[in-house]
């Protein structure tokens, strides 16, 4: 019985996320791949899975998932001190990428709709232009 | 049918032997470590590079845009500085004091510009000269175009060889399927100036038609560790491959290094770039590094401050956060060891005029190596 609750439930929330999708998320969610690809993947790898102890995960990050403003103010601006994810401490800076906010926006959702993430509510450009340093 | 067996393994073991290198390679991590470190400037965030200046003070640059000037202790901003166009990898970078600076002063520095008419930055390359804590005489040596929006490899390490050549070099900005492989574009390249920035007569591509003047040698993909040997006198450069093969390679004029049409990388995805490691008329590595260890700054050791060291090359780890010790038997890597594990992206590594080895570790600062006595 338990294994079919599962698998009905597995489709519902797939079927939800589909028709949660809008074309504008998409091209954003496009776009921010490009922008990943450029900017993020060299140290956050391709599946974002990003190296234990040294770069954090974006993938399942629980970090990434719980502190969004957070993180789109460490794109924004860069990181610096200690930041724990998934249980593991870090302590490595990344430096600000000096993207646009669209550009943010544009990762961001790309970031929050790959690898197991997902999320009904697009990074705006009016979120990310928001965010302030301080 | 016996003796066919142990031909067939003599031949597969002589065909081992024969390889240059094994295609995966391992850093020992040494019992015997000769020094210990010391934070000598901290609260740095990206210290791209430093120079070491004859009053024992250091210039370093900070990726962000601004230039430090440390002395007994104390970190001042210098003033008139170019501004830098800070996107991805981009921003303020090497820095390299001229081989006669005690007489001519000049100072030079690469770092990404938005100089020019297109939306993004490209390389440069100026000089110039210091006095009380500002530059001045700025010059701007060397400007690549066209400027592009995308943030990948700038490349930017500085070297002089003997004969006071200034060399430099830029990555292929992104563009690996245009950049490369054609003498006609920026980007990919190893370049040769003289001090003032004019082009050398004996440049190898002069005469080419639409050719860059300025380039020596082509084919590569983001060089960030430039020096000359100290014996030899020859220069050489070590470059970021894409997902593996990352190289060493002796800079010889007018020679093509051959990215991305051989490589021993793939592409971050895990898909193939090219099936060909090698190809007549493009250069071997003398080493290369599978997996990559994304290096950054390079410097030989020429003194016995640390035991067994003379001779051998140093290579920061961006990606591994470790500083590498190669030690060299003429051009081949014997064998290769892992110093200051787990502190930090190494950015730069340099031998200061007293002998002694500065390395600059993101998020923290320039650490002094010690030696042990």
């Amino acid at each position: 019985m338990r294994k079919p609750t599962l698998t009905f439930l597995a489709l519902l929330f797939g079927m939800a996320h589909v028709i949660g999708q809008n074309p504008e998320l998409q091209s954003s969610i496009q776009r921010g791949s490009e922008i990943y690809a450029d900017f993020c993947v060299t140290c956050h790898l391709p599946n974002g899975e990003g190296v234990p102890f040294a770069f954090p995960p974006l993938a399942k990050s629980d970090y990434l998932l719980k502190n969004r403003t957070a993180s789109i103010k460490g794109v924004k601006y860069g990181n610096e001190g200690e930041m724990i994810v998934n249980g593991i401490t870090y302590n490595s800076a990344m430096a600000p990428m000096g993207l646009d906010d669209e550009e943010i926006a544009d990762v961001m959702n790309f970031i929050l709709n790959s690898w197991g993430n997902s999320s009904n509510d697009p990074v705006t450009i009016e979120e990310v232009r928001a965010v302030t340093k301080e | 049918m016996k003796n066919s067996i142990v031909y067939l393994y003599l031949f597969v073991v002589t065909l081992n032997y024969s390889c240059a290198q094994d295609a995966e390679n391992k850093a020992n991590t040494p019992s015997d470590i000769p020094f210990s470190e010391e934070l000598l400037v901290d609260g740095l965030q990206i210290p791209w590079a430093m120079a070491f200046l004859p009053d024992n003070s250091m210039l370093i640059t900070e990726k962000s845009g601004s230039l430090i000037h440390f002395k007994n202790g104390e970190k001042t901003t210098v003033a008139n500085v170019p501004q830098v166009y800070a996107r991805g990898q981009g921003g303020l970078m090497d820095i390299m004091l001229h081989p006669d600076y005690q007489n001519n002063g000049w100072i030079y520095i690469t770092y990404a510009s938005e100089e020019g008419n297109e939306k993004g930055g490209h390389t440069a390359l100026m000089r110039a000269k210091l006095k009380d804590n500002s530059l001045y005489d700025n010059e701007l040596l060397y400007k690549a175009g066209p400027n592009t929006t995308k943030g990948q490899h700038f490349g930017s390490r500085i070297a002089f060889d003997n004969e006071g050549y200034l060399y430099f070099s830029i990555g292929e900005r992104g563009a690996r399927d245009e950049n490369p492989q054609d003498i006609t574009q920026d980007g990919g390249k190893i370049y040769r100036l003289k001090d003032d920035g004019s082009i050398p007569d004996d440049n190898p591509f002069i005469g080419n038609e639409n050719a860059k003047t300025a380039i020596y040698s082509y084919g590569h993909r983001n060089p960030q560790g430039l020096v000359k040997h100290p014996e030899t006198g020859a220069i050489w450069d070590h470059e970021h491959g894409p997902r593996g093969g990352d190289e060493i390679n002796i800079i010889e004029k007018g020679a093509n290094y051959g990215w991305p049409i051989i490589t021993y990388g793939i592409n971050y995805s895990g898909t193939p770039i090219t099936d060909k490691t090698e190809m007549e008329g493009m250069e071997q590595p003398i080493h290369y590094w599978v997996p990559s260890i994304a290096p950054s700054g390079m410097a030989f050791v020429t003194t016995d401050k640390y035991k067994g060291w003379k001779g051998s090359l140093l290579v920061g780890s961006l990606s591994f956060q470790y500083l590498e010790r190669l030690t060299l038997d003429g051009t081949k890597v014997t064998n290769r060891e892992k110093l200051l594990e787990n502190m930090g992206r190494v950015r730069d590594v340099r031998q200061g005029p007293d002998g002694l080895i500065y390395v600059s570790i993101e998020g923290k600062g320039i650490f002094k190596l010690i030696p042990k006595s």
